[in-house]
């Protein structure tokens, strides 16, 4: 009996060593340029060029998406929003790519890459629109090569791979050559679209870059539910290079985002980079982290914050002076001012445009439809009216 | 005029699009060398090349998803389901992105895709082979549905999905691939019917008969043995199923006062009850009795050797236009 005891323990602590959470990257597997300290290192496969001037625009970014993020989270909090998935700690991951994108390269996100689409161009009251319920995206992807953004978890991966095979067929791999970044979660690589762009990137060599955010949670379910190897070995099962980066590190987010780019442009096919980072806020404003993971591992990631570890750099190789920090932060403060008053003076769309937009001509039923409802609206005009 | 089967008249019907617009492809699996598993795609990647006819991996979430992603990128992509039971690993993909992105962007992206679906049974296959989810498509705002009932039909309408700006889920009835007719290939589409349009196919006075696919050629010889017994069917090939030619269905229940919908679908939630609805609504003093619906029972489909049961034929057809005339 005490055998069989035994035995059982060890198997069951088999089973646990084999689920144990992941949240600690094996150094010699992560590629990093500049360490939560700050301090600048060399990776012989990465090696970045890069003036005080950028590294100063990168961390103006940096501040800046994560003063929207703050500014969006107070305008949920009271009312203005409907909902807000926050970018909290993942900006590094999002301004390294987004910085790493030229101009006519397309980028296919998920619904949290505000960070992004700040590195695009597009006006974050666009994002609001969507999360207040105006519209559900509504900006036109080819203004900014930002396509919309996409809720459905991973659809969006086979969305970049087609637009990759049109990159193809349009000639423009190679010289001067274009390439397309999908952004997704580590949830999302559980879901059979992500595992099938992932299949037709490969045996099509289409020029996409698949750009996994690994923050650890999807939303309360921790990696270990999503995968029992790290994420990045995965690209190697489809036949294509897969890299682990610091996802903190904005630095090597931009070198290797940018080496992957190139390489699809250059027709050497996709490359699968996994950001290890962390989400330090809730899912969205509806959820409560504190009912399935532990403050304890919050507090370790505090300790590599994206932003903290480019001020430090700056401050100890002397590229910037206190005042370009207080800059900074009026900007930052700028435009948080701007977006939260943009927002607060949003006005609501007209009850007749959601009957816009179907299909390219109304169809005979749905202008019968309109006419109906607009009907139906005046007659309690004509009502009141009447009293 | 040239004989053709329905399946050569699709053939005919894209390889015209392939020429006339270089940004039409066609994807799906088998579709290249093989010509698809019915032919439809026969000798098309030899003449256009593994670009625009590409025989893709076996994936239909991936054939709809990347269809789209090169729909952004200002391709016209022609996919091919291999059977209507498979589309439900791109039912996603259709519901949630295809039919709705449109009305996301507000109007700024269009995504001319048109997806083929052999469907229908009557071929003595497996399951997962005979089924109708035409409806299903139906219900979803943002998608055309359509459907050809011969030959003539399928050479216009492959074509005008292939032009048009929407997607458009195109149903080919199976087991009617090999019946022939006479299709003009030689000229131009403009006399042709528009994809909204139904079309009267038989005309009549007594009762209204509408149909579509497998069951157009079904309903037509019903109405000749119809005319036999003393009544006057007028039978309408819908064409369009979202959306319906309301107009063209309502003016011939308002003259007839009677209206029978015959599909191979399940009637419950189908097209023959919106049609029922529509119909009870618009037409409503002029009815002589209810619309009924001829279709399938309730059930997944049964195995091959009950199909004929199963099916609508041309004596349950007869049984529901007798009933319209004891109200």
């Amino acid at each position: 009996m005490a055998v069989k005891d035994a035995g059982r323990a060890a198997r069951s602590a088999n089973r646990a060593a084999a689920r144990e959470p992941e949240r600690q990257a094996d150094p010699a597997e992560l590629i990093q340029l500049l360490t939560p300290e700050g301090e600048r290192v060399e990776h012989p496969d990465y090696p970045l060029e890069i003036t005080a001037d950028e590294v100063k625009a990168l961390y103006r970014d940096l501040v800046i998406v994560r003063r929207i993020d703050f500014e969006a989270i107070a305008l949920q909090r009271q009312g203005e929003l409907g909902i807000w998935a926050s970018l909290l700690g993942q900006e590094a991951a999002q301004v390294g790519a987004g910085r790493a994108l030229g101009a006519r390269d397309m980028a296919f996100p998920t619904y949290r890459e505000h960070g992004v689409a700040w590195c695009r161009g597009l006006d974050p009251l666009k994002l609001f629109e969507l999360f207040r319920g105006v519209s559900h995206g509504g900006w036109d992807p080819t203004a900014h090569n930002f396509h919309l953004y996409t809720i459905v978890i991973g659809s969006q991966t086979l969305h970049a791979t087609g637009y990759a095979m049109g990159i193809q067929r349009d000639g423009a791999v190679g010289e001067d050559g274009e390439a397309v970044i999908a952004f997704f979660g580590d949830g999302a690589t559980s879901q059979g679209d992500v595992n099938e762009s992932f299949i037709w990137a490969s045996v099509t060599n289409a020029p996409v870059v698949f750009f996994c955010q690994n923050n650890q949670w999807a939303i309360s379910e921790p990696l270990e539910r999503q995968s029992r190897t790290p994420l990045y070995i995965r690209a190697r099962g489809f036949g294509f290079p897969g890299v682990r980066v610091d996802g903190n590190d904005v630095l090597a987010c931009l070198a290797v985002t940018r080496k992957a780019l190139q390489a699809a442009r250059d027709g050497q096919g996709p490359t699968m980079i996994e950001a290890f980072t962390y989400r330090m806020g809730a899912h969205t404003t509806t959820d409560d982290p504190t009912r399935y993971r532990l403050s304890a591992e919050l507090e370790a990631w505090k300790l590599k914050d994206p932003i903290e570890r480019v001020k430090q750099y700056l401050i100890r190789t002397e590229q910037a002076e206190m005042s370009f920090f207080d800059e900074v932060e009026a900007e930052a403060a700028a435009v948080g001012a701007r977006v939260r008053a943009g927002c607060q003076q949003m006005p609501d769309p007209s009850v007749d445009s959601m009957f816009d937009d179907v299909l390219t001509s109304e169809t005979a039923q749905l202008a019968a439809e309109r006419t109906e409802f607009a009907a139906y609206l005046d007659s309690f005009v004509a009502e009141e009216a009447a009293r | 005029m040239t004989t053709l089967t329905l399946s050569k008249a699709l053939n005919e019907g894209l390889r015209k699009a392939l020429e006339n617009d270089p940004k039409a492809l066609i994807m799906g699996e088998d579709v290249g060398k093989l010509g698809g598993v019915f032919r439809v795609t026969d000798g098309l990647q030899k003449d256009f090349g593994e670009a625009r006819v590409i025989d893709t991996p076996l994936a239909e979430s991936g054939i709809v998803g990347t269809a789209i992603g090169l729909a952004l990128r200002g391709y016209r992509p022609i996919c091919e389901i291999q059977f209507d039971g498979f589309v439900f690993p791109a039912f996603d993909q259709i519901v949630t992105q295809l039919a709705k992105m449109r009305y996301r962007s507000l109007g700024t992206v269009r995504l001319p895709v048109t997806i083929r679906i052999p469907f229908g049974g009557g071929i003595g296959a497996v399951e997962h082979h005979s089924e109708s989810p035409e409806a299903l498509f139906a219900h979803t705002p943002g998608l055309r549905v359509v459907s050809c009932g011969d030959p003539v039909d399928a050479y216009a309408m492959i074509q005008q999905a292939a032009s048009c700006d929407d997607p458009v889920l195109f149903f080919e009835p199976k087991r009617r691939y090999w019946d022939k007719a006479e299709v003009d290939i030689e000229g131009g589409l403009a006399a042709a019917l528009p994809l909204e349009s139904a079309q009267v196919l038989v005309a009549g006075s007594d009762v209204t008969v509408l149909c579509y696919g497998p069951m157009v050629r079904t309903c037509a010889e019903a109405a000749v043995a119809a005319a036999n017994d003393g009544k006057s069917m007028e039978v309408i090939n819908l064409r369009s199923l979202a959306p319906l030619d309301t107009e063209a269905i309502f003016a011939s229940v308002r003259k007839t006062g009677r209206c029978v919908v015959v599909h191979e679908a399940v009637v419950t939630g189908g097209i023959g009850a919106e049609i029922a609805a529509q119909v009870t609504q618009e037409c409503f003093y002029s009815l002589e009795a209810p619309v009924l619906r001829v279709g399938a029972y309730t059930t997944p489909y049964p195995p091959s050797r009950l199909e004929e049961h199963y099916l609508p034929d041309l004596d349950r057809i007869l049984d529901a236009v007798d009933r319209t005339f004891s109200y």
